[in-house]
């Protein structure tokens, strides 16, 4: 948020000619600066703060408001906060937050009840992911030669830190995989299986076959209809009865597979809507020229219609990434259930809330990078020759 | 293998069947209908032979046995004694009481925010354009969760925080006065339905008044005067009854007013917080949507501001706004479930404690699916309606 | 799928005609579209087909490539006959090129994608090859220069005839026209007539749905008039407009010639 005094506000030239190349003073003949005030800082502040005289009370409202909020907020997390400590007891005896909590938990937060000696791993893991996301955002990579190789080299690289028993690194359980990398893993795998689901099952309610529409529109219906909760559970609880006897599946890939279900039926939709911004005249040229259906859909329409929808795309991308969380219910020690469970320490118990600004900032960061990327990817596109 | 198709049958085609359009249309049908019934079928018979050689009950007979917890808080009569049944419709009343008081927050705190946030105001703008993203960018997992933690630090009951006269916030939720029930009360409330109609019927009237004279009649304060006035004379003919249960502190509570669990006020301050940030944006972009080119136009054939507002942004505006805040009120209801992480006996945590108890994960969980289901269609089925009724009719 | 042979052979369509419809017709829901259409165009003929909008002169020429299903009647396109069969509809499209009113580029891709597309994937063509070729068919349509740049870069004209070329990648031996003009600035409907042209000097089959009557004068063999779903006259250029026989032809050209 640019302060007031940082933004450049023109010295309002009447005439225009400070704008020209021109710097020679011209003779102003009968112009008159405009009837404002000239001190930039306080013609800000009457346009902006007080345009009114109900503007000016809502500026009045709002002061009070911050007046009352502000200095309380500052004292407890800042002024009277403990940063360090050397127990819990430092703690108590402090009137305002207790940060040191999380210096204290931060192992166990991030990286849940993976074994102690083996956290290296997981740093490394994560910042070959964040490495790998922060690459994907820049433009220049965007190319299936650059990004497919990447993306392969992060998943199996990242998996085989996390799950060891090659390379003399040695074997994790995924029933032990906790904290940041587990939401990660989590995520990754709910958009890499989720995705294509979703197109398929936006496809299939395009469908002019019959049965086919009327399949994916349940499934799809059906499924937006109920929490994600329920699905959870019948991925924990019910899935398992599914199976024949003996056959088992592991825990973590079913909730995550129950995940990738539901975003699909989302992103499902946000997809069928861009579908159905492409035109008929492009289904007609390509049918024209002799392209089969799946070339139709790969080569032409889904480019296309993938483009259009792109920021509701993304919203849902950031949703999944959030929607992580929810394991907590049904016990994968992702980074919220880590955070949860270590601090049932009764000795640490009662600075649980500001264990849990921690770990909200952490989410805050990444959504909210996501959705201001989202939008600057919107600006590349519309200022796209292609369209 | 070419058989000579006549001019007058078309139906008979030529060349293999196999590249007959409409027969691999039915068959890939078939193909998908057939792959789904055997999946299905597979599906059934391994949950029959794992639940028996588990031993676990089917069927439905679960819910008329007694059920054996008890539940903190419920709509209905409910203890420990009741069957299963009742305590998973108590659940879904407990889901329907927080979703409702929800989405009537979250409409007013989102209205509010979406305002504030294209506000000419710059303060106000900054401040609820922070609001909108830091509640939207959280889990609202961690906005439940956080909340109900927050509660549970709050002073005990003898050092409650008073916000205004009777009113109590506290760890054990927050309680205040509340008026003792008269049956003076039902009849005020017809008058306020009434009332309603009423208000319906004088703009209705004003409206055809005006395209019959040219003359506008304010129906504003009118309005309110019905609103308001024809509860009050039926309330005032009853004799005005009007007592207030006031919480009082006996023991280590409070007894008596308006109790709101603490589960119940971190759940809903949870799910209102985040989802008025969505309602939020929403708004805005509503707002927005309206090309200025449309203000500047009726602004040019002279109407006033608030006929502009009323005849040419919001009805606009409105179009935008509803089918996504229709979705949002979808997902409140749907995330109220969350519910079950801080011990609110919504549906979740009921049904998962019958999950636990009776061992019939399937039947719990297609109870829960189903409740919810039915949830969503009566919420959307009434979104779709009004959507008609203020969608713009075009080509 | 190249080596099928066209198996279905119809005991009327002589063997030079290119198209043949013999009594096609064709409703959208109770609204009839196309009634009793009889038509046969040789190899080599130009035929141009006006008429008032909404006549079916669209609908007629889009069935010609099974873009619309007929109901009833028969449509043999040299040799094969449209029917359910994918692959008698495979062939035609191989062998019939459409140009669009609207053009419909594929926004996303540069001319020279949109250009080599359907041969590499439909004709299985080696990417040089299928590039060779394009830049052949962007130079007879004159724009050359324009191969690397995306559709949306370019004007109506450049368009259309980038539109043009995209068809004849196909190769094929049929062109088919759908008011190519109609959505184009005044100024640049001559560039794309004048690619037309060269097109039917080449000896190129071609049907084009036009209001065109310059055009229809210098290169058409056959004047076909459609109204209300019929066609109501077919001739030669020089009868068709100088003596139709029919009224309503006369009423046509009367309203769309004095200006």
């Amino acid at each position: 948020m640019a302060l007031p005094t940082e933004r450049p506000i023109p010295q309002a030239p009447p005439d225009g000619a400070a704008a020209t190349a021109d710097t020679k003073p011209r003779k102003r003949g009968r112009t008159v600066p405009p009837p404002t005030e000239r001190i930039p800082v306080l013609r800000w502040a009457r346009e902006n703060l007080a345009s009114s005289y109900f503007n000016a009370f809502v500026t009045a409202v709002c002061l009070v408001a911050l007046y009352y909020i502000v200095p309380a907020f500052v004292e407890w997390g800042l002024i009277d906060a403990v940063f360090t400590a050397d127990s819990h007891e430092d703690c108590r005896a402090a009137s305002g937050a207790c940060w040191a909590v999380i210096e204290e938990k931060h192992r166990p937060m991030f990286f849940g009840v993976y074994p102690y000696e083996e956290h290296w791993r997981l740093v490394l893991a994560v910042m070959i992911y964040i490495g790998a996301v922060g690459m994907t955002m820049i433009r220049r990579f965007w190319s299936y030669r650059i990004l497919v190789p990447l993306w392969l080299f992060t998943l199996t690289s990242t998996l085989t830190l996390l799950w060891g028993g090659v390379l003399g690194l040695s074997a994790v359980d995924t029933t032990q995989w906790g904290g940041l990398p587990l939401t990660m893993v989590l995520f990754s795998g709910t958009i890499v299986v989720g995705f294509p689901l979703a197109i398929v099952l936006a496809l299939g309610r395009r469908s002019h076959m019959p049965t086919v529409k009327a399949v994916s529109v349940i499934f799809i219906e059906s499924l937006r209809g109920v929490p994600l909760i329920t699905i959870l559970f019948v991925a924990v609880n019910v899935f398992p009865l599914f199976l024949p006897q003996g056959l088992e599946f592991d825990k973590m890939l079913r909730v995550m597979v129950g995940m990738a279900v539901f975003f699909a039926c989302y992103e499902a939709e946000v997809i069928r809507g861009g579908l159905q911004a492409i035109s008929r005249g492009q289904y007609e040229a390509a049918e024209a020229l002799g392209l089969g259906y799946w070339h139709t859909m790969t080569r032409i329409i889904l480019p296309q219609a993938l483009r259009i929808c792109l920021p509701g795309i993304v919203n849902h991308v950031i949703a999944a990434f959030k929607n992580t969380s929810f394991v907590l219910i049904i016990g994968l020690f992702d980074m919220l259930t880590a955070t949860t469970s270590v601090l049932q320490d009764p000795v640490w118990r009662r600075f649980t809330v500001e264990a849990y600004l921690c770990v909200g900032f952490v989410y805050f960061m990444f959504c909210f990078a996501l959705s201001k990327y989202s939008h600057r990817v919107e600006r590349w596109l519309s200022e796209d020759k292609r369209f | 293998m070419s058989d000579i198709s006549k001019p007058e049958d078309q139906a008979r085609t030529g060349g293999s069947f196999l590249y007959n359009q409409g027969f691999r249309s039915i068959a890939y049908q078939v193909l998908l209908g057939g792959v789904l019934a055997y999946l299905a079928w597979t599906l059934y018979a391994n949950v029959n032979a794992n639940l028996e050689r588990q031993g676990i009950a089917t069927g439905w007979d679960f819910l008329n046995t007694s059920s054996g917890f008890d539940i903190g808080e419920s709509v209905i009569e409910y203890s420990a004694a009741d069957t299963y049944g009742k305590a998973l419709l108590a659940g879904i009343l407990n889901t329907i009481r927080v979703a409702l008081f929800g989405i009537f927050f979250a409409t007013i705190l989102g209205v509010f925010m979406g305002i504030a946030r294209v506000s000419k105001n710059w303060l106000l703008s900054t401040l609820a354009s922070w609001y909108v993203e830091i509640c939207r960018n959280v889990p609202v997992v961690l906005h439940v969760i956080f909340w109900g933690t927050v509660i549970h630090l709050l002073p005990s009951p003898r050092k409650a925080m008073v916000p205004f006269e009777g009113a109590f916030i506290m760890n054990r939720g927050v309680v205040m006065p509340f008026p003792v029930y008269d049956p003076a009360y039902p009849w005020v409330g017809a008058a306020f339905v009434a009332a309603i109609l009423g208000v319906v019927f004088l703009n209705k009237w004003a409206q055809r008044r005006r395209e019959q004279t040219g003359q506008y009649i304010s129906t504003l304060w009118a309005g309110l005067g019905i609103l308001i006035g024809l509860p009050a004379a039926v309330w005032i003919a009853f004799g005005a009854p009007l007592v207030w249960d006031v919480p009082a502190l006996r023991g280590f509570n409070f007894q008596g007013g308006l109790q709101l669990s603490p589960e119940f006020v971190a759940l809903l301050i949870g799910i209102t917080v985040y989802t008025a940030a969505f309602i939020a944006e929403i708004v805005r972009s509503g707002i927005q949507s309206v090309p200025s080119g449309q203000i500047e136009a009726a602004r040019a054939v002279g109407l006033r501001p608030s006929f502009i507002m009323r005849y040419v942004t919001m009805p606009q505006a409105l179009r935008v706004i509803i089918p996504p805040t229709a979705s949002q009120y979808l997902s409140l209801t749907k995330n109220s479930s969350l519910g079950v992480l801080i011990g609110y006996p919504d549906l979740v945590n009921i049904g998962n404690t019958t999950l636990n108890q009776t061992g019939q994960a399937v039947e719990a969980i297609a109870i829960m699916m189903v409740v919810y289901l039915a949830i969503s269609i009566v919420i959307s089925t009434f979104m779709n309606v009004y959507n008609r009724l203020v969608a713009i009719k075009e080509r | 799928m190249n080596e099928q042979t066209p198996d279905t052979n119809s005991n009327t369509a002589a063997d030079t005609a290119a198209i043949h419809l013999v009594d096609v017709n064709k409703w959208y829901g109770d609204f009839q579209a196309l009634i009793d259409i009889n038509l046969s165009v040789k190899q080599g003929e130009r035929v141009v087909v006006c008429g008032p909008s909404g006549s079916g002169k669209s609908t007629m020429i889009r069935c010609i490539n099974r873009l619309e299903h007929h109901q009833r009647g028969q449509i043999i396109v040299d040799g094969i006959e449209l029917t359910d069969n994918l692959k008698n509809i495979e062939a035609v499209r191989s062998e019939v090129g459409m140009v669009f009113q609207s053009f419909n580029l594929f926004p996303h891709m540069r001319v020279i994608d949109n250009l080599t597309l359907a041969p590499m994937l439909v004709r299985k063509m080696p990417k040089a090859e299928a590039e060779a070729l394009a830049m052949g068919y962007l130079e007879r349509v004159q724009i050359p220069e324009q191969a690397y740049k995306y559709p949306g870069q370019l004007s109506g004209g450049q368009q259309q005839r980038v539109a043009i070329a995209r068809s004849l990648c196909m190769q094929p031996r049929i062109m088919l026209f759908d008011e190519p003009t109609s959505a184009l600035d005044p100024e640049m409907i001559k560039e794309v007539l004048d690619v037309m042209v060269e097109l039917a000097k080449e000896g190129m089959t071609m049907i084009v749905v036009t209001h065109e009557m310059g055009f229809a004068k210098t290169v058409a063999d056959t004047m076909v008039f459609m109204d209300q779903a019929e066609i109501v006259e077919i001739a030669t250029p020089d009868i068709f407009f100088t003596k139709p026989k029919n009224e309503r032809t006369q009423l046509f050209l009367d309203q769309i010639l004095t200006h």
